[in-house]
């Protein structure tokens, strides 16, 4: 955050500077939370479960006071390492992206404020600290997504972006006050008083809260609603797919592996009040329950997870359609929280963060090497052209698609997959997950089809990028490969972290006969979706004129696919007909009304001043000349005594005697 | 009553009247040195000697040259067209009458309450000299300085100004 | 005049009266002025009376009083008939009706 401060007031041709510094702070922040990581690492260990919290007060009103702290524990420890590793990367990257711009140090300026405050929102302990700093990172992701305003439509999408998420803060906000009615605190984790703890659970649960629910259910269906806007859930996903006007960089960092995984990190940070709720059925061995609150973030990521897919496939930019897969996988992260618990979920964000910001660096570096082409239609052939980013694309295509073994994607799904298959009480889910994971596959290989493979069918020849662009691809492809270690269920030593246990490594989980089954159906479906993609695409490279293979096949369902299913139309009819209608009416009641009743006072008041006006001519005025000419004429009369004649003066003395003198005697008389 | 006294009241009240109702200014100067006379004659009657003497030398003496002096400088001789007297002169007698009635009727009042002594006192010059420059020492500096102030006070007064340059 | 105290302060008294009825219907200023010199002789006939009958003529206080009154006198007229002079000089008049510039 120092570091974006101090770029802000910097001058434009200080490109090294800014970056340097941006670079810099960030790399430290990494240092840091390697130390921290190595710290919480120790203690699970020893054992034991860290939780380190920092805390202090900032606002004290009356008996109640506000909050505001930091915590560090597993999932702190976790999601600061992934942030600055990734972040780090992207900024490299983005030093040859935007070398050609001219706004060069604003945009790594707005990098490091949102960088800081994703940092912020990771080790808040107080969900209103945390709500400032998912604040400040709105608000930098709108100032990097309208990056280039001239553009009209990167600034609308700046806008809708914005509006959408701000939507659901409201929720979240509402959220946020009613948890601090009712438990009187804010602070995650304050030594056993704090609202995630749970003495405050307990309250929570025995409130009801109508529908059903109890206050932890609503407090955490508010939350959610947060999250929903931020991480581009259905209904309020809108905003991702237009948010790739702004550079790709951004759209790697934000929307692919940091920002919209606040929301999910949210839930996840939450979740002990999501989960205690009352139970629809008792609760097994499950280590996430099956509230109320947890049952519907799972059908809305599941319900996510296909509806993105769908209109995914029928989508002819590159961006647009990782876009599109974003929020898919983030429906996956989603279902898997509600299905499976913290740990779950939280693998899959990781290793989606790693792989999404390979995928969208290699679209960067793609779009750089053909000339700022965005469309898939007008490549073709780049196998040749971009080898590196052809190779490290597929690594990164392929974990997305959740090739078996060797890819990090495939283990983390397959989590999800397990975690659905498993719950007891809804089945729906976990088919939904199924068909998603066939879209997903088929999609992305369409995708790599026409990027990669076949003929150029540019108008100029394609090239390589530099190496400051490409390295960090070959980095976040090896780790889009190795973390698939750490999570497998041979040696689950993520989810072992999370939660403070203690991790085995034992190759029997693995061929354990339920496992092994779910191992090899979500094989057969990505062999499934990428040999679909593989027929109606290959080698194949339709010129842009021509329709679509699968749009040859069945046009009536390429169409409203292709238009995305008519979400945004929808919204233009109501929702924004709506405010523009309301606009009108406020606009109305302003200049009639209250204009009214300003011209009103107005009047009044000049009345008034006409009234004192004459007031003053007539009374005040008239009085007191009058009273001045008696003044003048009293000291005329008093004046003529004085006639300037000796005599008279000498008379007047003498009558003054004579009375004085006669008053003395008559006093005196006895 | 004296007989004396009468006619030397007379005398002097006679000479009072003329000073004020005579038109000439002259005449009136001359019958104001004729009261003048009547009163040092008055005080000699009262044993008051060097009173009666210091009367004759200031008042008739100076005071009287000095009223002369005065008339003649400020052209007196000449009789105003108007009349000597003011327009209201009634109200100006009409005070005089009451200030007279007011001090007659206080005199005869307090008559019984004033003291008598018929002694005639043995005051001769010498004790008058002695008591001016013992008892009376102070008023009589006091009245040296003041008869030099008005000396000096007259005489820029009446002095004819200085052509001031313009 | 059952005493002859009483004759002198009642001639005083007339003497005064007819001084200041000169000081006040003449139009002169001399005159003016010689009348308030008849009234201070009134004053110091007075003052000789009231020392000869009273008690203690021997102190003295009544003749000191008369002789410093007369002293007092000549000076005022010295200085009196001075202005008067002056007066004359500017406003060529000695008459008092004419003179009004103190008039306020």
């Amino acid at each position: 955050m120092v570091a974006s401060g101090i770029i802000a007031l910097l001058k434009q041709p200080q490109r090294k500077l800014a970056s340097t510094l941006a670079i810099g702070s960030l790399g430290f922040s990494l240092l840091l939370s390697f130390i921290a990581f190595a710290h919480v690492l120790r203690g699970w260990a020893h054992g034991s479960v860290v939780r380190e919290t920092v805390s202090f007060t900032w606002l004290q009103f009356g008996h109640s006071a506000v909050d505001l702290g930091w915590v560090l524990d597993p999932l702190a420890a976790v999601m600061l390492v992934m942030v600055s590793f990734v972040g780090l990367l992207i900024f490299i990257y983005s030093v040859g992206y935007m070398a050609h711009d001219e706004n060069f140090t604003r945009f790594f300026c707005f990098l490091s404020l949102f960088a800081g405050a994703m940092l912020g929102v990771v080790i808040s302990n107080s969900l209103l600290l945390l709500f400032m700093c998912w604040e400040i990172v709105g608000l930098t992701s709108y100032l990097l997504i309208g990056f280039w305003y001239q553009k009209p439509a990167a600034a609308a999408a700046a806008k809708k972006a914005f509006i959408t998420t701000r939507f659901g803060d409201i929720f979240f906000f509402l959220g946020i006050v009613w948890l601090f009615s009712q438990t009187g605190t804010l602070l995650f984790y304050n030594h056993g008083i704090g609202s995630l703890e749970p003495l405050s659970l307990a309250v929570l649960v025995t409130q009801h809260a109508g529908l059903g629910l109890s206050a932890a259910g609503a407090i955490g269906l508010l939350i959610f609603a947060g999250a929903v806007g931020k991480s581009g859930q259905l209904p309020l996903h809108v905003w991702l797919p237009d948010a790739m006007e702004g550079p790709t960089p951004v759209s790697a960092l934000i929307h692919a592996a940091t920002m919209v995984a606040a929301g999910v990190f949210l839930v996840a940070r939450v979740y002990p009040l999501m989960a205690a709720g009352a139970p629809i059925m008792s609760i097994g061995a499950q280590p996430g329950g099956t509230s109320v609150a947890l049952t519907v973030v799972t059908w809305v990521g599941a319900a996510t997870a296909v509806f993105a897919a769908l209109i995914a496939v029928a989508q002819n930019d590159i961006k647009r359609i990782l876009a599109y897969s974003t929020v898919s996988q983030l429906g996956y992260m989603m279902a898997g929280l509600g299905l499976g618990g913290v740990a779950v979920g939280m693998f899959h964000l990781i290793t989606h963060a790693f792989f999404k910001a390979l995928l969208f660096l290699g679209a960067g570096s793609v779009i750089h090497g053909c000339h700022e082409e965005q469309d898939i239609r007008r490549m073709g052939g780049l196998k040749v052209d971009m080898p590196l980013t052809f190779i490290t694309y597929a690594i990164g295509m392929l974990a997305l698609c959740g090739f078996p073994i060797f890819f990090s994607g495939f283990w983390s799904k397959d989590g999800i997959l397990e975690a659905a298959q498993h719950s007891s009480v809804i089945k729906g889910p976990f088919y939904l997950l199924v068909f998603g994971a066939l879209l997903t596959a088929f999609y992305m290989t369409r995708q790599v089809c026409y990027v990669f493979l076949g003929y150029w069918r540019g108008p100029k020849p394609a090239y390589e990028s530099p190496m400051v662009m490409t390295l960090p691809l070959v980095i976040l492809a090896f780790f889009a490969m190795a973390l698939g270690l750490i999570g497998t269920p041979a040696w689950p030593w993520f989810h072992a972290f999370l939660e403070g246990r203690a991790a085995e490594f034992s190759v029997h989980s693995l061929i354990e006969p339920g496992f092994l089954l779910l191992m090899a159906t979500s094989s057969l479906v990505v062999f499934l979706g990428l040999g679909f993609g593989w027929r109606l695409y290959g080698e194949k490279s339709p010129k842009p004129e021509q329709p679509d293979a699968l749009e040859k096949s069945v046009p009536w369902l390429w169409a409203p696919l292709r238009d995305r299913l008519y979400v945004d139309e929808f919204y233009g009819v109501t929702v924004i007909a709506f405010y523009a209608w309301w606009g009108r009416v406020a606009d109305w009641i302003d200049r009639r009304v209250w204009g009214g009743i300003v011209a009103l006072v107005a009047w009044i008041f000049a009345l008034w001043a006409q009234l004192n006006r004459l007031l003053d001519i007539n009374w005040v005025d008239g009085g007191f000349d009058k009273t001045c000419e008696e003044l003048s004429e009293g000291g005329g009369l008093l004046a003529s005594l004085q006639s300037g004649r000796v005599q008279n003066y000498l008379r007047i003395l003498a009558v003054a005697v004579v009375a004085l003198a006669v008053i003395l005697f008559w006093s005196s008389r006895p | 009553m004296n007989a004396v006294f009468y006619i030397l009241a007379a005398l002097t009240l006679a000479g009072g009247l003329a000073t004020v109702l005579l038109k000439q200014l002259v005449h009136c100067a001359l019958a104001v040195t004729v009261a003048f006379a009547g009163l040092a004659l008055l005080f000699l009657q009262l044993d008051a000697q060097f009173a009666g003497f210091a009367q004759i030398l200031v008042y008739i003496g100076a005071v009287a040259i000095l009223i002369v002096f005065a008339i003649l400088l400020t052209r007196g001789s000449e009789l105003p067209k108007d009349g000597v007297f003011s327009k209201t002169w009634f109200l100006g007698l009409v005070i005089a009458a009451a200030v007279f009635a007011v001090l007659g009727w206080a005199v005869l009042a307090s008559v019984s309450a004033v003291p008598q002594q018929n002694a005639v006192p043995s005051v001769t010059v010498r004790d008058i000299g002695i008591a001016l420059v013992g008892r009376y020492v102070l008023p009589l500096e006091i009245v040296a300085l003041l008869l030099t102030a008005a000396t000096i006070g007259a005489v820029i007064v009446a002095m004819h100004e200085k052509e001031r340059p313009r | 005049m059952t005493t002859p105290l009483a004759g002198y302060l009642l001639v005083a008294a007339l003497l005064f009266a007819i001084g200041l009825g000169g000081a006040l219907v003449r139009r002169n200023a001399i005159l003016v002025l010689i009348g308030i010199e008849l009234m201070l002789n009134a004053a110091n006939l007075n003052l000789i009376a009231f020392w000869r009958f009273g008690p203690h003529p021997e102190a003295l206080t009544g003749m000191m009083f008369a002789i410093f009154s007369i002293a007092v006198a000549a000076a005022e007229a010295a200085v009196g008939l001075g202005l008067v002079i002056a007066i004359y000089r500017h406003t060529n008049t000695a008459e008092l009706d004419k003179i009004d510039r103190m008039k306020g």
